[in-house]
């Protein structure tokens, strides 16, 4: 009866108090734990000069060395730089970079000599990069397949609504679809060594291992599963409208050949800012005796295709050496050394601070 | 809630449904039958099966309904609508900025979370809906032609019903039929109304003749009543019966749903209203939703949050108009034509791409941040439910929550409304004193035996119960020995039987016996007074056996005799016995209802009755108990044997009594064995005093033995019991403010009117003395001792009431009743023609005299309302009470300072009180001008002890010379009610709150409720602060509801307060803690989580907001999608909710015994305008940074967008929880916990997130990115410069404030990093680290009348008591000087306020030349702490200080009686009082020495 008589209390006052504790019949009394009581053993730091003096120092004591650290390793990274754009009269290029059409059906060629002041010892990468090319705009990033490049039959022939308008063309799937493809990087790029005795040697550049293992490997794949006949595989596509060749003529390797083939792979990656650079080819050491590339002079043979003039961009080729962090970027070494002092700077504002303004707390504490 | 269950049920039957409504176009009235003649098969005639079933549904949805209900409520809130729309923007293709799927995740995740907690709460409704349904009561079946059991949801309207003691009423039922002889059933309406005291019942009147069984087979009459409504206390029909008779039915006659049946065997009632129509039900409303000030405060920066998002949208899309301008008519290939393969213009695209941008930078408006700030504010109500310090083991009540989402303005509040009676005191009366025929009884004794409770209250938790007092719930069977217990327990443990814990425990076990602790109950009684009852009462016996008229009485005796009948019967005190079932103790003789026509008039009237009848049986003690069975079964079989009992032990010689009663501890011997025959009886009064008044007459042996409708009986001492006859009762009400009976008297035989009412009534009523005979001159000097007396009570904080008498003869009691009868038949405005009556018969009375009832201080209120203020809170008090005794319960409770000055505003028209606020006015601003000149010359005294600080190590030297400084003089103002009414009047108002808001303590006496929520409204609005305001009873409730914190005290007075509020206490001094410490966390927890929330959104979000400068504002993002989306959901949830449930800026003690940390939340110093802006700004650096630093990073790089992008979140992750890290003053376990568990969920999620599928999750496609990521070293590098660069500003910018200027809340915490001992030493005795930052509020706030007085042109007196002061040590003064002053009786004029001084005895305060100083130091001290100087300015007081006005010398006006006390209790030190105003004092001084 009496449990009844609670309840209906309960019921017709609806003192409808949300949150758990509502014993019946139990004395009401709270638990008294640590949680309950809000009484859970606490670190309490209080931030004032004095106690955040020692992170300051600590922080400024790390942070310097590795920024020298990551400053010597940049410099010590070679890179050589050429603008092939044309924009110049004088340039070589120039000739080339007023077609502004992608489908010109005549190769341009333009030869740039250059010369190298220091030899390159390791591994040299050959970057091709582009500026104010903004392969982060939104729906250029969206216009692509990621299931036709995976090899999925289905999509080959009905690619995706993301590559609109770049999905068909003259009423055939285009293959690879979209926006990204379309606007492959199709300038082709050999370099020559100029002997001092006057001959030319055309340095072997490697054009596979620059893509991601896993884009390679897992990501992209060609259709049809391991048949070795991509013109058939590829039957009933037709090639992005840019391009000058269908996908499975890209090379003639078939290991790097339609999908899978590198330059396309690392294209298909868009860059994060408008200007960027991306591995064009490695030039692997030799021997350890022998430089990658000796110092003196050298020739580049653009075949000018790609147009950049119509948005005010720019090509370079890169050529660099990496070290562990990657290329040449003496940002992050100065960066560190720039938080380090200041940061020890700043330790030593606050031990003055702490010695003229902080003992007034502390004498009391003493006194007591 | 009620309400949408009703629909539920109406919506199951539409038809029905229509149907009613056109019968209730056509009448307004229900209509019942029995359901007996309509019951088998035939129930399509039953016109009652369109009301409403007894089946009660109080949960919102059902099972189909939930999903669109459910959602409809939520999109009630406008953010929710909001979300739901960029999720379905997102779905244009146009504009799409994610995946249409993902994007609506959020919205649904929080929906679903707010849906689950909706479906919890409604599922726990519906399992105690269930339950309630289930319980059993009888009805009568008409097959089985008898009661049977059934569930309550099966009870029909019409139905009879059965109720046997204790049970619950099932529905609202119509009393036909009642086991009690007199047709009366006691109910219990503690469910209700919290009232606990037992109701009478009436059975309907045309079946009171009935004996014994009702029979409900034959009934059938028609009931005719009201549509359900919900006023409690009302009720109208009639009974049509089968002859056509009618007969009305009243509230007195219906039973209420959730009352419970007492002390009667059995009723029987026919259902009228079931279910959701049950008054019980109408009356619930659910909880109250308020919105925070803080709320209010968010809202306006979620709004500018929303205008943040539209300028970004709004520059972006310009931004992208103008990128796209700048290519002209040649295309780059990057810029993709739309899927149609169209192209876009600029504008069109800038349009489309506002669009888009609202999508991606939606989460600036922070979509989790309502459901975090509800599932935090659920916590911290949890944790208030939790604490121990708020529970109450006497009531075993802890405190309630009932507004869920207003915790943090506990944290703001700036003004406190508070209640006196039951808020500020216990509300248990004890009688004190009182005056008979002008002669003063001290009951010195009395006062003695109350000062030992307390005393025991100290040392009493141990001991164990003795069983208090008897166990109420016991079975009838085990009755017997509980009483042996009783027994037992009276003669061997006297001194605990007056303990407090006993008296706890009692409560506890009696819950339903209110007023009834022993102390209360035993009152010892005046020897003085004894003698006289003793002497008066043997005459009597004398002068009856003699048979001589009781009319040749002498005057005083006669007198007292007179004045202790008055207390027993004047009340509406019900008796019952305490067994079980509570049986009312009958000591019938003749059954007779009170006068009801001139008919019955007259014949009970006749001489011959006059001399016969009830003399004779008065005049009999032994007394035949007709235990009035009438055939019913019935246990009334003990009264009968108690009261032989009752007749042995009143045998005992008077002087027994009288001798056993003169010393105070050991004398409970005598009471023991009074405590045998007495203590059987129960006293159930509506109100405390009542029952003090007669269990302070039981004392004289001149107790209450039983009462019934028409009749009282009274056992006299010697004279034994006498039965008077009771004619009419008129109850009490808040207008007349008195109450009469009018009973005959049984000796005399005279119609005799008592009447109790307060002083300033009573007063007013008295029979003008002729001062021609001697009589008269006695009256006269009767009336005007007794109104020194009263002066003197009400000085003393004691409540005070009048008893008078008046005799009528026959011919004016016909002439009245005539008229009295007519008023009582009226049908219409028979409130108002019974009032006039009850006008008509209460006049030309006879004072008797008059009695001090005391209301004990709760525990702990001084001290709680000292450090309430001390906290910055200005407690005002409203109070019904009078002004003498509010006063005075003012002083106890140290409200008003005995040092300060008071301000009384009397006023008897609006002029008047205009006139005074004016005065008043330039008053205060007189003493705020010459205060601040006065400070300025003194600015440098000599006097002033640097070293002090040092020296006050030893706390009982430091307290005396301390304290003085800091009793600055404040202003208290004293109104009263129809002055308030004046000042409460549109062109006063504005005036009225100048006074008041000066003024450090308000006391509003004689107020109504309305004025009472007036006075709150005004000062909310006008003032626009915060208010709280707490009360205890049902006059309080409209204040509680207007006041922006509404907080009811669950005490005795009822539960309409609690019910009416957001907070409900056990206790006063819980507030306290409530206030500064939980309102102290509450407020600066959700205050810091709010801005931490909007620094997050908005740090996130203008990450993005960068790339789009490098991304030709073409909306794309960096970061990945499901990053972006869950980044606020789940990443960074969690501490935050942590922190904002657990953090501790200060804890607990501290923030108690430094109650100055309050003054932080009522300045909102922890969310501040400029402070969203703060944190924008901060938010805008770090999210610089936080891109930046990458940018470079990786500029000209080969990296791809999300390969960028995932650092970017990584190290945004790590910058957002370490800021948190700063942000949290406090880790313990559980926010180390939640941010090693959000760093593993991200990189859990990342992982698994990137290796789960090559082909999925367009456009990032970020297959293997972390992976790869992880093996960079640069990702590290990242990782940890970033967020370094990103918090040191803050961190620095911490780390100074900490030590150049630390708030208080910082000092606090300091504090807290102590040891314990050392802390409590530092608090107690220097409070040196608080120094700087808390005196110059504490000291600027304080005005200095002293050096007033000096411009006020009071007269050369003044100064030179002034200068006396000056010389006079510091310390308590002159405390003996004001006593003897204060209390000189002056009997010449009943007016005079005899404590009333004269503004002279200003100057008898002592001089605080310490102080003055200290001031006028801290003024220079005062630009150096710029932090504090916002502090003082918001404070309400400075702002008045502020407006300097000519100073108009006031002028002592006639109305406005001005004076000061010097305090008597100055005599008593306030041992709980000293430490902390020493630790201000010494803080003070400690500033300078630091300056």
């Amino acid at each position: 009866m009496m449990a009844s008589s609670y309840n209906a209390k309960d019921e017709d006052g609806h003192i409808t108090v949300s949150g758990p504790g509502g014993a019946t019949l139990r004395s009401k009394k709270p638990e008294n734990t640590a949680f309950k009581q809000q009484r859970l053993p606490a670190w309490q730091p209080i931030l004032t000069a004095g106690t955040v003096l020692p992170a300051f120092f600590i922080i400024g004591l790390i942070f310097i060395p590795i920024g020298i650290g990551l400053y010597v390793t940049s410099n010590n990274i070679k890179e050589f730089e050429i603008d092939y754009t044309g924009v110049d009269m004088s340039s070589p290029c120039f000739n080339c970079s007023q077609n502004y059409s992608w489908n010109s059906t005549k190769p341009c060629t333009c030869t740039i000599p250059f010369h190298l002041d220091q030899p390159y010892e390791s591994n040299v990468f050959m970057y091709y990069g582009l500026s104010n090319f903004y392969q982060n705009h939104r729906r250029y990033v969206k216009s692509r397949d990621d299931s036709q490049l995976n090899g999925a039959a289905g999509s080959l022939t009905e690619p995706s609504k993301e590559c609109e308008p770049y999905a068909y063309h003259e009423s055939k799937p285009i293959a690879p679809c979209g926006a990204i493809a379309n606007s492959m990087f199709n300038d082709t790029l050999e370099l020559f060594y100029n002997d001092p005795n006057g001959t030319k040697i055309q340095i072997p550049l490697n054009k596979t291992g620059i893509a991601w293992f896993t884009d390679k490997h897992v990501k992209f794949r060609n259709p049809g599963g391991n048949n070795p006949n991509l013109t058939a595989v590829f039957q009933g596509t037709t090639k992005p409208v840019n391009w000058r060749r269908p996908v499975y003529e890209l090379d003639t390797d078939p290991e790097n050949n339609g999908f899978i083939n590198e330059d396309f792979i690392v294209w298909m990656r868009t860059a994060a800012l408008p200007t960027f650079r991306k591995l064009y080819r490695i030039i692997h050491r030799k021997n350890s005796m022998v430089p990658t590339l000796p110092r003196g002079n050298y020739t580049l043979e653009v075949v000018y295709n790609y147009p950049v003039r119509s948005f005010e961009g720019s090509k370079r080729v890169i050529l660099s050496t990496i070290s562990w962090m990657g290329g040449k970027n003496p940002f992050l070494g100065i960066a560190y050394i720039t938080v380090g002092s200041v940061c020890f700077f700043l330790g030593v504002v606050l031990l003055i601070i702490h010695h003229k303004y902080g003992n007034r707390n502390n004498n009391a504490d003493i006194s007591n | 809630m009620a309400r949408q269950g009703e629909d539920a049920g109406i919506s199951k039957v539409p038809k029905s449904k229509r149907q009613k409504k056109k019968k209730s176009k056509e009448n307004k009235t229900r209509t019942v039958h029995a359901n007996m003649l309509y019951d088998c098969a035939k129930g399509e005639e039953n016109p009652n099966r369109l009301y409403a079933n007894n089946k009660i549904k109080t949960t919102k949805y059902t099972v189909l309904s939930f999903l669109p209900k459910n959602l409809f409520e939520q999109f009630h809130r406008f953010a929710n609508v909001y979300f739901v729309f960029i999720a379905l923007l997102n779905f244009v293709p146009v504009v799409n900025a994610f995946q249409p799927e993902l994007a609506l995740a959020p919205v649904v995740f929080i929906l679903s979370v707010t849906a689950i907690k909706d479906l919890w709460e409604d599922y726990r409704r519906h399992r105690s809906d269930k339950e309630i349904n289930h319980m059993d009561c009888l009805v009568y079946s008409r097959v089985e032609r008898r009661y049977v059991e059934k569930y309550w949801k099966e009870v029909r309207v019409g139905d009879f019903i059965r109720l046997r003691c204790n049970e619950i009423l099932p529905a609202d039922v119509l009393l036909l039929s009642s086991s009690d002889p007199d047709r009366l059933c006691h109910i219990e309406t503690a469910t209700l109304d919290g009232e606990t005291n037992l109701k009478q019942r009436q059975v309907v009147r045309s079946f009171f003749d009935l004996d014994c069984d009702f029979d409900p087979l034959k009934y059938n009459s028609i009931i005719e009543c009201e549509k359900p409504n919900n006023d409690l206390n009302r009720f109208r029909g009639y009974i049509i019966h089968r002859s056509g008779r009618r007969d009305a039915l009243y509230k007195e006659n219906l039973l209420l749903r959730g009352c419970t049946i007492r002390n009667t065997e059995e009723a029987v009632g026919i259902v009228i209203y079931a279910g959701h129509e049950t008054k019980a039900m109408l009356n619930n409303n659910g909880p109250r939703y308020k919105r925070s000030k803080l709320e209010r405060q968010m809202n306006v920066d979620v709004f500018w949050c929303v205008i943040i998002l539209l300028v970004m949208c709004l520059f972006a899309a310009v931004g992208h108009g103008l990128w796209m301008f700048q290519y002209g008519d040649k295309r780059p290939v990057f810029d993709v034509l739309s899927p149609e393969g169209t192209d876009l213009s600029p504008v069109m695209s800038a349009i489309y791409l506002f669009l888009t941008m609202i999508i991606v930078f939606q989460v600036l408006i922070p979509i989790s941040l309502f459901v975090s700030i509800e599932i935090v504010k659920i916590c911290q109500v949890y944790f208030i439910h939790q604490d121990m310090d708020l529970y109450d083991e006497e009531t075993d009540s802890h405190l309630q929550c009932r507004a869920l989402n207003i915790t943090e303005d506990l944290g703001q509040m700036q003004y406190i409304f508070s209640d006196k009676t039951g808020t500020l005191t216990e509300n248990k009366m004890v009688f004190r004193r009182c005056t008979v025929a002008g002669v003063e009884y001290s009951h010195d004794a009395n006062a003695k035996r109350i000062a030992m409770y307390q005393e025991m209250d100290s040392e009493e938790e141990e001991c164990t119960s003795h069983g208090g007092t008897l166990p109420r719930r016991d079975s009838v069977t085990s009755h017997q020995s509980a009483r042996v217990v009783l027994r037992s327990q009276s003669t061997k443990s006297h001194r605990r039987t007056g303990s407090r814990a006993e008296a706890k425990r009692a409560s506890i076990l009696s819950k339903h016996t209110a007023f009834s602790s022993p102390m209360e109950k035993d009152i010892t009684p005046d020897p003085q007074l004894v003698d006289k009852v003793n002497e008066c009462s043997s005459q009597m016996d004398f002068m009856r056996f003699h048979s001589q008229p009781m009319s040749q009485l002498p005057s005083d005796l006669s007198d007292i005799i007179d004045f202790l009948i008055a207390l027993t019967i004047c009340n509406t005190v019900v008796v019952s016995s305490p067994n079980q079932p509570r049986h009312k103790v009958r000591m019938r003789f003749e059954l007779k209802s009170p006068v009801k026509t001139i008919e019955d008039f007259i014949k009970r009237f006749t001489p011959s009755r006059l001399t016969s009848g009830s003399n004779s049986s008065s005049s009999s003690s032994l007394i035949t108990n007709r235990s009035s069975n009438k055939g019913c079964s019935s246990l009334l079989s003990s009264p009968s044997a108690e009261s032989t009992l009752t007749k042995l032990h009143e045998e005992q010689p008077s002087g027994d009594v009288r001798h056993a009663f003169s010393p105070v501890p050991p004398c409970f011997a005598g009471k023991a064995s009074w405590n045998l025959e007495e203590g059987e009886l129960r006293y159930e009064a509506e109100s405390p005093d009542e029952a003090a008044l007669v269990y302070a007459a039981r004392a004289y042996k001149c107790s209450l033995v039983g009462r019934l409708p028409d009749q009282v009986t009274v056992e006299l001492p010697h004279l034994g019991k006498l039965n008077f006859e009771l004619l009419h009762t008129l109850g009490f009400d808040s207008t007349r403010k008195r109450m009469s009976v009018v009973v005959r008297h049984p000796l005399t035989d005279q119609i005799t009117v008592y009447t109790k009412g307060a002083d300033s009534v009573i007063m007013d009523l008295i029979r003008p003395p002729d001062t021609g005979n001697s009589k008269g001159k006695r009256q006269k000097k009767i009336v005007c001792r007794t109104q020194n007396y009263l002066n003197l009570y009400a000085a003393d904080g004691l409540r005070t009431l009048c008893i008078a008498k008046k005799i009528l003869s026959k011919e004016e009691y016909a002439c009245w009743l005539q008229r009295h009868l007519e008023a009582e038949t009226a049908i219409q405005g028979r409130e108002e023609l019974l009032f006039e009556s009850a006008l008509r018969l209460e006049t030309n009375l006879q004072l008797l005299g008059a009695t001090g009832i005391e209301d004990r201080l709760q525990d702990g209120v001084p001290e709680t309302i000292a450090s309430l203020r001390k906290a910055g809170l200005q407690i005002w008090v409203l109070t019904g009470d009078k002004q003498e005794t509010a006063v005075n319960i003012a002083y106890a409770c140290k409200l008003l300072d005995p040092e300060e000055e008071i301000l009384t505003l009397n006023a008897d028209s609006q002029e008047a009180c205009a006139l005074l606020l004016e005065e008043s006015l330039h008053y205060i601003q007189a003493k705020f001008l010459c205060n601040s000149t006065d400070q300025a010359a003194k600015a440098f005294h000599p006097n002033f002890v640097p070293f002090e600080i040092y020296s006050s190590s030893s706390p009982s030297s430091s307290s005396s010379s301390h304290t003085s400084p800091f009793l600055v003089h404040r202003l208290g103002l004293v109104i009263d009610g129809r002055t308030l009414a004046y000042a409460l009047d549109k062109s006063l108002e504005d005036k009225f709150l100048a006074v008041a808001r000066s003024c450090r303590s308000v006391l509003c006496c004689r107020s109504t409720p309305l004025q009472k929520s007036m006075v709150v409204k005004l000062v909310r609005n006008k003032l626009k602060v915060m208010t709280l305001a707490i009360g205890d009873g049902a006059n309080d409730v409209s204040m509680i509801q207007v006041a922006d914190v509404g907080v009811g005290i669950s005490g005795q007075e009822g539960m309409q307060a609690v019910m009416a509020s957001d907070f409900a206490l056990p206790r006063f001094r819980y507030l306290q803690k409530l206030l500064l410490v939980h309102g102290h966390w509450c407020y600066s927890r959700l205050a810091n989580m709010i801005l931490y929330f909007f620094y997050k959104n908005a740090m996130f979000v203008t990450l993005i907001f960068w790339y789009q400068f490098y991304c030709g504002f073409s909306g794309s993002a960096m970061i990945d999608q499901w990053y972006l989306i869950f980044f606020n959901l789940m990443f960074s949830a969690f501490p935050q909710l942590i922190t904002g449930t657990l953090d501790k800026d200060v804890s607990g003690e501290t923030l108690q015994q430094l109650p100055q940390l309050y003054v932080n939340g009522q300045n909102s110093e922890e969310y501040k305008p400029y402070m969203f802006w703060m944190n924008m700004i901060d938010a805008f650096y770090q999210s610089l940074i936080c891109f930046f630093i990458p940018y470079f990073t990786y500029a000209d790089s080969e990296v791809d967008l999300f390969t960028w992008g995932t650092p970017i979140t990584t190290l945004t992750l790590f910058t957002i929880l370490l800021h948190l890290g700063i942000e949290t003053k406090t880790w313990t376990w559980m926010n180390w916990l939640s941010i090693t568990f959000s760093i593993v969920l991200f990189f859990t999620v990342a992982l698994c997130y990137n290796a789960s599928c090559p082909t999925c999750y367009s456009p990032s496609n970020p297959y293997w990115t972390m992976q790869r990521l992880l093996q960079d070293p640069l990702f590290y590098l990242l990782c940890i410069i970033t967020p370094v660069a990103a918090l040191l500003p803050r961190y620095l910018y911490r780390a100074c404030q900490g030590t150049l200027f630390p708030s208080p809340v910082q000092m606090g915490s300091q504090l807290d990093k102590l040891p314990a001992d050392t802390r409590r030493n530092i608090l107690s005795l220097s409070g040196v680290k608080l120094g700087s930052p808390l005196n110059p509020f504490l000291s600027h706030r304080k005005p200095s009348p002293r050096a007033c007085n000096k411009k006020d042109n009071q007269g050369p007196i003044l100064q030179t008591e002034e200068d006396k002061g000056q010389q006079r040590p510091l310390g308590p003064i002159d405390s003996e000087k004001s006593l003897s002053g204060l209390y000189t009786p002056a009997p010449s004029e009943i007016d005079t306020l005899p404590y009333t001084k004269d503004a002279a005895s200003l100057s008898m305060e002592p001089q605080p030349p310490l102080t003055k100083n200290l001031e006028g130091l801290d003024k220079t001290s005062e630009p150096s702490d710029l932090s504090l100087s916002s502090w003082i300015t918001s404070t309400p007081l400075l702002t008045q200080a502020d407006c300097v006005q000519l100073n108009l010398p006031p002028d002592t006006a006639s109305q406005c009686v001005k004076y000061t006390r010097n305090s008597e209790e100055r005599l008593k030190p306030e041992p709980t009082i000293y430490p902390a105003q020493r630790t201000e004092h010494v803080a003070e001084q400690s500033l300078h020495t630091v300056l």
